[in-house]
């Protein structure tokens, strides 16, 4: 039977609705035990989180002052004690998995399945290369602990549950090297909902036209209680920065609700909105490519529209 | 110092990928092939740093069949001082990568290698950090800033909070993110002054590394594609549509 070790990640005390997305993953690995790892200063409330996932047997905890900030040379060591004795080890696919997921596999001597859309069985696992224009079906060594990040976009976050998992605090003898340091986080705007795991997402692109422009797109996001994305044109051209950009180099969605404005619809915006629920396109020139892909398609003067749809909301 | 870059060649990034129709693969055949961007992205940060003053030598490295060479001297075009090329008519997987690299790392004694954070034909994101794992160094993965001083390299990161900043002791792997820098173009005469720089070649054999594949890919297919959907004439049909659906 598969036993799969979950790693949660998490912020400032909060389980990022990441961890339950791999958990979705871990339960589609039929008949297996899931238990979720917190590495972290203060585990308490996170770990009383990741307890009232669906599906999860055990939470289990390593409380150090070193697992304050995520850095993968400090947590990769104590994952891989803790992975004795497990099938699996899945970490959400996010910059936090990403990261530390391959340190984890390479101190366990083994490969790591990236990004897993689909599980076929609980070795063999589907997943995209050249930037989700391939899909291809993998097959791990059945000998060896199978490593692997989950591609948030692909898994419905699971439920919470009335009662809670039992948590366990372990106590991992791994050897954690100081040459690695943490010196600051510097965080977007964090009244907003975070991008990545957002239900609604308004994003713009170089229609907009310039930083003030943006404006209207955060205005217009903040009625409808979205979070805001942006092109690679628009991060490009300094309208907003770098963390809001959706797409191929950036951040991989699936909100319900997508709506881009003043987007054109390159490839690589598009293989980032793929698995959006419903996706709304809002551009002057009739002929752009997002249209092609759009449910919804809007053909105007976005200065135009957005004041538009507020007043339809009204 | 000395700094290694991976260089890694890959289907060029505007090649529109097909899927061949028995599964077996995506077509390769005369289709265009480039350096994989974030190694272009890696070297160029490894020739600023030279010409800062804080390396002096920058080789770049990279694993592939005998024809590799045309490619690795584009790196050398593009500045490196010389070239190893690991030669394997096999595609090598990540950890296989991290194990050549940490070969080539015992003999060359870098204080610094930057590796494109992934490559874009496999997307996979790992070789760096695999790297520095087999190495038991520190890692700074998907960079936007680097600077090195004092025996250590403090590097803004890319991640999906924000930018985060790090300090990681000499030696160390750094894998780069789109927006670290933008390379520079490769100029006529850089053409002919590479064909004069070394480039050493290795069989993957020899250096104790068995490139076998740790995972099995069985199958190929085609994305699912998303259907055009209707246009509507204004917003209030927009609210309406949406409203309908329950998203607003």
């Amino acid at each position: 039977m598969s036993k799969i070790l979950v790693i949660a990640e998490h912020l400032d005390g909060k389980l990022n609705s990441s961890t339950a997305r791999a958990v979705s993953a871990a339960v589609a690995v039929k008949g297996a035990a899931i238990d979720v790892l917190v590495l972290a200063d203060n585990v308490d409330a996170i770990a009383a989180e990741a307890a009232k996932i669906d599906g999860v047997s055990r939470v289990l905890t390593v409380a150090r002052a070193e697992n304050a900030h995520p850095l993968a040379a400090v947590l990769a060591p104590q994952i891989a004690k803790a992975a004795a004795g497990y099938s699996h080890v899945f970490v959400p696919s996010t910059t936090f998995g990403k990261d530390v997921a391959p340190r984890v596999a390479a101190l366990l001597g083994v490969a790591q399945v990236s990004d897993v859309m689909s599980v076929e069985t609980a070795h063999t696992f589907k997943r995209p290369i050249y930037a989700g224009n391939a899909i291809i079906t993998v097959e791990a060594d059945a000998s060896h602990t199978v490593v692997a990040t989950i591609r948030s976009a692909s898994w419905p976050a699971a439920g919470a549950i009335a009662s809670s998992a039992p948590v366990e605090a372990l106590t991992i003898d791994a050897a954690l090297p100081t040459h690695t340091r943490f010196v600051e986080l510097k965080q977007g705007s964090s009244d907003r909902p975070d991008l990545q795991s957002a239900s609604k997402v308004v994003s713009g692109g170089r229609g907009v036209g310039s930083k003030e422009n943006f404006d209207i797109i955060f205005k217009f996001a903040d009625r409808i209680g979205a979070a805001v994305g942006a092109s690679r044109a628009a991060v490009d051209a300094g309208y907003v920065p770098s963390d809001l950009q959706v797409g191929q180099t950036g951040k991989i969605i699936a909100p319900e609700l997508y709506m881009a404005i003043g987007i054109s619809g390159a490839i690589q915006h598009l293989t980032g909105i793929k698995d959006a629920g419903t996706i709304v396109a809002i551009n002057k020139d009739g002929e752009a490519p997002i249209f092609e892909i759009a449910d919804f398609g809007l053909v105007g003067d976005l200065f135009k529209i957005i004041p538009e749809l507020e007043q339809a909301l009204s | 110092m000395k700094i290694l870059v991976g260089y890694k060649r890959v289907v060029d990034y505007n090649v529109r990928i097909q899927v061949k129709p028995d599964g077996s693969g995506v077509v390769t055949d005369g289709v265009k092939l480039s350096a994989n961007p974030f190694d272009d992205i890696a070297l160029e940060e490894a020739l600023r740093l030279r010409e800062k003053g804080v390396a002096e030598e920058v080789i770049v490295v990279g694993i592939g069949p005998t024809d590799l060479t045309a490619h690795l001297r584009n790196g050398l075009a593009m500045g490196a001082n010389r070239a190893i090329h690991v030669v394997t008519g096999d595609a090598v997987q990540p950890l296989t990568a991290a194990r050549v690299f940490l070969k080539l790392i015992e003999k060359e004694q870098p204080e610094l290698v930057i590796l494109g954070k992934q490559a874009i034909d496999d997307d996979a994101n790992q070789t760096g950090q695999m790297l520095a794992a087999l190495w038991d160094r520190p890692q700074a993965t998907f960079a936007s800033k680097v600077e090195i001083a004092d025996g250590k390299a403090t590097v803004t990161r890319e991640v999906d909070a924000g930018l985060e900043v790090i300090e990681a002791e000499l030696p160390a792997v750094i894998t780069t993110d789109l927006r670290l820098n933008e390379p520079r173009f490769i100029k006529l005469p850089d053409i002919m002054k590479a064909k004069s720089k070394p480039i050493d070649t290795i069989e993957l054999g020899s250096l104790g590394v068995e490139a076998h594949d740790h995972l099995k890919t069985t199958h190929y297919a085609a994305p699912a594609k998303r259907s055009k959907g209707v246009m509507v004439k204004d917003a209030a049909e927009l609210v309406a549509a949406l409203k309908q659906k329950g998203l607003l």
